[in-house]
């Protein structure tokens, strides 16, 4: 009986993943959020159905009631979230929302599989998240003074990760968190979201090409001490962050390339001077050789993805343990192996819609300097993932960072469910724009008339 | 008509870019995720580090090796306490290519290991095993092999050191590979460390088939005759040579066999004669662009297309060996050695009309219940030579056994083509490995057969005798 659940459940799991990624990008074929809603509502329950199928099949393999409970938990914040959203924000887009839900639902199932503990810690930090954040898009749409603190986010931030660099705990050969009464936090991340308002800020202002310069030394400021702090994965981020928000400003390719030259250069510098990046381009180009040490990670990330096959072995089939840092690095390697290949890649779509939507508010927003968050937020975040997804199957040397929404790590989740926010905000003032600009059209119309 | 207008420019080039490239990206990488982990499922399941084995382990009772006609060659027993023994029905007959399972992998158990620890069965068929607590029957593995050869060639080699391979030349299918000394697979997980410890020259288990590596000696004229019709495609049949018993070049001379003097000899008969002298000329006469190539193209030093462990051979030449060197590798010895699977290779290439197809030990893979999970079937693996080159050279294998060092095999209700080899391993003694190839019918090959026999003395005595009772064994004449 018990095999009947886990293995039907594996295929239920797989089919309503594969719808719920299909209405997601159906969304994309209309213009406006109300035609969308049956596509949203359909999602929701989509969304609900794999929650209830993994549920299932782990109260079927572990038969303890204490998942019910969790269970039961979460499907009440999930839906009060969801409810909330619509009901609060009915401009906000909804495909952002849903999308975050989806993720952070397959992240409780999974750290419900790996360890309990982590899971009950990390949904205490959603709900948590979640209740600051609800206050985040009307902070956006109503004060537009946070454009004036320019410099202060720069000075913030470098202070911040510069603090880390000199004080920080050593943890897992990175300099990258604090620790403040107990709880550790990982300040790069944050300081993520000052560098992206700062950059907004500057770039808005720059209007030559010398303040240009000035921009670059302070983004230039921000990455070396990533570097330094060997938080690779970070740096790597910020730099791509710069790239993108000077090229969506200039509009400028070469611009562009001039930046991927310099960073080539870098790396190239920074590969025959850290020992440490050397390890890690050795880890990717050959894992195998080396297994015992350099290439222990990988090559574990890589048994986990190719032991599951399209379907997976089911929750608790496989030995996702034997993976280090499988909570943070590796999530996506664990998905794979107890929820198949198949279920991973679409997750990884939904990651995408979620990108190409935050995109497209960035294409039809007029204000620049919102315009330039927006995008700055959505490359941010592909990129990020695509670093971590990209590292633990061996398509790039690996770089430790977090799958955001779904890997263990709370500054991580919190921060990312913070940048949803901000978009949901900045979605409103877009809604506004249009409004606004219909009202125009209407009194221009309503003068010609009298 | 002006509103459309606007909505069809693009606001924002850099936004369109972006997306662009990071959906492409993303697509590149998932398609890449998908391919490489179901590519390299079975490398990946197989390595050693891989804890999820285990997990396979636990689940399912390991799959069952048949030969070709369904004789039981390995299968797992299960008693009452669900604890697993690997037994062998044949013992030691089969040590060596069906392998073992604990302790590593070797052999079939090794190249089918992913199969045999997987189970394939219906999901009902689960259930119903579940409920009476026994575990899953893995997946079986059918073999090439032909228990009636395999066991001539076993008993053939008696107890002597040495290998043997047949194989059926136009499908690659391997019928039979014996290598002595050998081990009792049932007994392995016992006699382990008696076998690691043991440092005396028989290592038991070595696979001598695959790894062992052995001086190819007159064997290897097949190549430098290979050589030498590539390089005087039109005038090779005017070769003449007159043996006396010993040529000599600059200092460095080579001598024939046991002292023979082969007197007057075209290309067909020194070759026929295994004239050492001769094809020490022969190949100070080949350009050695042309011996490098088509030892390249013969794949020395290269990786053969074997699914098993295997050593590489070797044999080389370039613009810089001295003339010395050239004469020594023209009668296969000096440097040069190779695995008695690599020559069976070559042979099986010249019987088949030049193309070598990919050498298989397994068949198919059968769920529990008799579902085919996987199929092999022959594959064309390269070219080695032309038509042509490989119908001359088994004119000349004719010649061997019509005049030659093989005239044991003359006269029977089959034709035969072959060629043996006398190979000296050791500089400061005459003893020598007995090796033969060849095989049969010359016209129509359907088996062809290598086998050295270590430190017997020459190949015309000691190998062809076995080469024969296994070509009687397969053509049923007595």
């Amino acid at each position: 009986m018990e095999l009947y659940v886990t293995e039907i459940s594996k295929y239920v799991i797989a089919l309503f993943m594969f719808l719920y990624t299909l209405e997601g990008f159906l969304t994309f074929r209309f213009t406006t959020e109300k035609k969308r809603r049956g596509l949203y509502i359909r999602q929701i329950i989509c969304m609900f159905a794999v929650q209830l199928s993994c549920f299932i099949q782990i109260i079927a393999r572990t038969g303890k009631p204490v998942y019910l409970f969790f269970f039961i938990f979460q499907i009440i914040i999930f839906a009060s979230v969801l409810m909330l959203f619509y009901a609060i924000y009915p401009d906000g887009n909804r495909l952002i929302i849903n999308n975050s839900c989806m993720l952070l639902v397959i992240s409780m199932i999974i750290l419900s599989r790996l360890s309990y503990d982590k899971a009950v810690k990390q949904f205490f930090i959603v709900t948590a998240s979640f209740l600051i954040g609800f206050f985040i898009p009307e902070i956006i749409f109503r004060f537009d003074f946070i454009k004036k603190f320019t410099w202060v986010y720069a000075a913030a931030g470098a202070a911040a990760i510069g603090a880390v660099l000199l004080h920080g705990a050593v943890t897992n050969g990175s300099k990258i968190t604090y620790t403040i009464a107990g709880i550790t936090f990982q300040p790069s991340e944050a300081v993520k979201v000052l560098f992206l308002f700062f950059m907004a800020g500057a770039l808005c202002e720059a209007k030559d090409i010398r303040r240009l310069f000035i921009v670059s030394v302070v983004a230039a400021i921000h990455v070396i001490i990533l570097v330094l702090s060997r938080d690779l994965g970070s740096a790597l981020i910020f730099f791509v962050i710069y790239l993108t928000l000077v090229y969506i400003s200039t509009e400028k390719l070469q611009y562009l390339f001039t930046g991927l030259f310099f960073g080539a250069i870098a790396s190239i510098f920074a590969y025959r001077h850290f020992y440490h990046i050397r390890v890690r381009v050795r880890a990717f180009l050959d894992p195998f050789t080396d297994i015992a040490a350099s290439g222990y990670q990988v090559s574990q990330s890589l048994f986990g993805i190719s032991s599951g096959g399209w379907f997976g072995l089911g929750l608790y089939g496989g030995s996702p343990r034997s993976i280090p840092f499988v909570e943070q690095d590796f999530i996506f390697s664990a998905i794979a192996e107890e929820m198949g290949v198949v279920f991973s890649v679409l997750m990884a779509l939904v990651c995408v819609s979620t990108f190409l939507m935050i995109m497209r508010e960035g294409y039809y927003i007029r204000d620049r300097y919102y315009r330039l968050i927006v995008c700055g937020i959505g490359v941010a975040y592909i990129f990020q993932t695509f670093l971590t997804i990209g590292g633990g199957a061996k398509f790039i040397p690996l770089t430790g960072v977090t799958l955001p929404l779904v890997s263990y790590g709370g500054t991580s989740v919190f921060v990312t469910i913070v940048m949803m926010m901000v978009v949901e905000g900045i979605c409103m003032i877009r809604t506004d724009e249009r409004f606004k600009a219909m009202e125009r059209r209407r009194q221009q119309s309503g003068a010609k008339e009298s | 008509m002006e509103q459309k207008k606007v909505k069809r420019k693009i606001r924002s080039y850099p936004i369109v870019v972006l997306s662009v490239f990071f959906a492409g990206l993303f697509g590149v990488m998932l398609i890449y995720i998908s391919y490489y982990s179901y590519a390299h499922r079975q490398v990946l399941m197989n390595n050693s580090y891989n804890t999820r084995q285990q997990i396979l382990v636990k689940q399912n009772s390991r799959g069952t090796i048949y030969s070709r006609d369904g004789d039981v060659l390995a299968y797992s027993q299960v008693d009452e306490s669900g604890a697993e023994t690997r037994v062998y029905p044949y013992g030691r007959e089969f040590a060596h290519v069906v392998g073992y399972s604990t302790h590593g992998r070797a052999g079939i158990e090794y190249m089918a290991n992913y199969y045999l620890i997987n189970t394939s069965i219906d999901l009902s068929d689960k259930v119903a095993l579940d409920t009476k607590g026994v575990k899953y029957p893995g997946d079986n593995c059918t073999s090439t092999l032909d228990v009636a050869l395999q066991e001539v060639a076993f008993n053939a080699l008696s107890a002597r050191k040495g290998a043997v391979v047949v194989s059926d030349p136009t499908t690659g299918e391997i019928l039979a590979m014996v290598s002595k000394p050998d081990f009792e697979p049932s007994s392995i997980s016992a006699e382990w460390d008696s076998l690691l410890q043991d440092k005396s020259p028989d290592a038991k288990l070595l696979n001598r088939a695959t790894q062992g590596l052995y001086p190819p000696g007159s064997t290897f004229k097949i190549v430098t005759a290979l050589a030498y019709i590539k390089d005087h495609p039109s005038d090779y049949d005017n070769y003449r040579f007159t043996c006396s018993g010993r040529f000599t070049i600059d200092d460095e001379s080579i001598s024939c066999f046991h002292g023979e003097t082969h007197g007057s000899e075209d290309f067909t008969s020194s070759f026929a004669n295994s004239c050492n002298s001769s094809f020490a000329n022969i190949g100070t006469g080949i350009s050695r662009k042309v011996f490098k190539t088509t030892l390249d193209q013969l794949l020395f030093g290269k990786d053969l297309p074997l699914d098993m462990l295997y050593s590489k051979s070797r044999a080389a030449i370039d613009e810089s060996t001295s003339v010395g060197d050239v004469m020594q590798l023209s009668i296969g010895q000096g440097a040069t050695a190779m695995t008695p699977m690599h020559l069976n290779m070559i042979t099986c290439a010249i019987a088949n009309k030049g193309v070598l197809m990919k050498p298989y030990l397994i068949q198919q893979i059968k769920s529990a219940d008799g579902r085919v999970i996987k199929s092999y079937s022959p594959e064309v693996c390269r070219h080695l030579m032309t038509q042509e080159q490989a119908a001359t050279l088994t004119g000349m294998m004719e010649a061997v056994v019509e005049q030659g060092t093989a005239s044991r095999l003359k006269g029977l209700s089959y034709t035969c083509a072959g060629k043996t080899g006398s190979a000296e391993f050791n500089s400061s003694s005459s003893d020598s490995h007995a090796w033969f190839t060849g095989f049969a019918p010359a016209d129509d090959p359907k088996i062809c057969v290598t086998i050295i026999v270590e430190n017997a003395g020459s190949g015309g005595s000691f190998a062809v005798p076995i080469a024969k009772r296994i070509f009687d064994a397969y053509f049923g004449a007595e």
